[in-house]
């Protein structure tokens, strides 16, 4: 025991706290397991206690400790990279897959975590070396409120609206509200759909929205969502009855059209509106006219 | 690039309007045309799009 034995365990318990209050699952989020959540849980220990190490290293003038960082940060691309790797693996036996941008999307923020453990345990550990106890708790606290704020993204509901909308055939194309879906041939399939289908319409709040919902990696991660939480009238020997979204390119609409299991119309509007908004989708060209303006 | 779509199967009650490509299935009637390409649709697990009231086509999505 000496003086740095209590500040490095109070930044490495905060650390792990972190993590764990930044591990949420819920119905569309991986990973659901203990197995999953524990090897997150470790890489999380491991980055809290390179976090909370590296102040009193820098104190007692090591400073190629430091060095530690980098091979915590080859670390953690290497999670991201895992993640990935998992992801896309399990995403060719999905009935509606997850999309390329979804995944890079969970796989990126797996890797902020970790820093951002590394951040909260540094933080937590230098003020309580510097000043006591008690401002570190609060410096934890201040860090909890930022990661909480700032790391969770927005969701559709904030750009968009959705409003359901009718299906219907026009010889053998099929349709939600005036948006041209796909040509479906066989009357049989025609009268299942319409039995079975849904269709909603988005319609983007502002000209950003307008380009980001038209990314198809959001669109996939709208289907693979809606497809989750409320089932799918699907099987892997009937391609024809599969979700799918267009674009309307008059006026930047997308109409979606689902094949749920369950028929509550309020519950896919909200999932739909809950579904986040991907990293890797979100477009301002409003910003870059903006600062032109301003010239 | 690699080509995503393939034609797989055409059926069709009117024999003028199609010829050599992918296999083409004759049918007297809508209703025959109808089963053989649910059949298909299911063998082949690709979608049977129709192009007129006489032909479909049985395409591969990627």
């Amino acid at each position: 025991m000496n003086e740095y034995t209590y500040p490095i365990l109070f930044g490495i318990l905060i650390g792990v706290v972190a993590r764990m209050v930044m591990l949420r699952s819920d119905y569309r989020q991986y990973p659901t397991y203990l197995h999953g959540k524990i090897i997150h849980l470790a890489l999380g220990f491991i980055a809290a206690s390179l976090g909370a190490v590296a102040v009193p290293a820098i104190m007692e003038m090591e400073y190629t400790a430091v060095t530690f960082l980098t091979i915590a940060a080859s670390q953690f691309r290497e999670v991201r990279n895992m993640e990935r790797n998992t992801l896309t693996e399990l995403d060719g036996y999905e009935l509606v897959p997850r999309g390329n941008t979804y995944i890079e999307g969970i796989a990126i923020a797996f890797e902020s975590r970790n820093y951002l453990v590394i951040f909260t345990s540094l933080a937590t550990t230098l003020a309580f070396l510097i000043w006591n106890f008690y401002l570190a708790v609060l410096v934890a606290i201040v860090c909890f409120i930022i990661t909480k704020k700032y790391m969770s993204g927005s969701t559709l509901g904030e750009i968009v609206s959705v409003e359901q909308s009718t299906i219907s055939f026009e010889g053998a194309g099929l349709y939600v509200d005036n948006i041209y879906i796909m040509n479906i041939g066989l009357p049989e399939r025609q009268k299942e759909i319409l039995k079975y289908g849904m269709g909603f319409i988005i319609t983007p709040k502002n000209f950003n929205a307008r380009t980001t919902i038209a990314n198809l990696g959001q669109r996939q991660a709208i289907l693979h969502d809606v497809s989750i939480s409320l089932g799918v009238f699907r099987d892997s020997g009937t391609p024809a009855l599969v979700p799918l979204i267009k674009r309307d390119l008059d006026d930047g609409r997308i109409g979606v059209f689902i094949l749920p299991q369950a028929q509550d119309v309020d519950k896919a509007i909200q999932v739909i509106r809950a579904v986040p908004v991907l990293e890797n989708a979100i477009r301002m060209p409003n910003k870059k006219f903006r600062k032109e303006g301003k010239r | 690039m690699e080509i995503e779509k393939y034609i797989l199967a055409t059926i069709t009650t009117n024999s003028t309007k199609v010829t050599a490509g992918a296999s083409i299935f004759i049918c007297e009637t809508k209703e025959e045309m109808d089963k053989v390409a649910a059949n298909l649709e299911a063998i082949l697990d690709g979608i049977s799009h129709a192009l007129s009231d006489e032909v479909y086509i049985i395409v591969k999505h990627g």
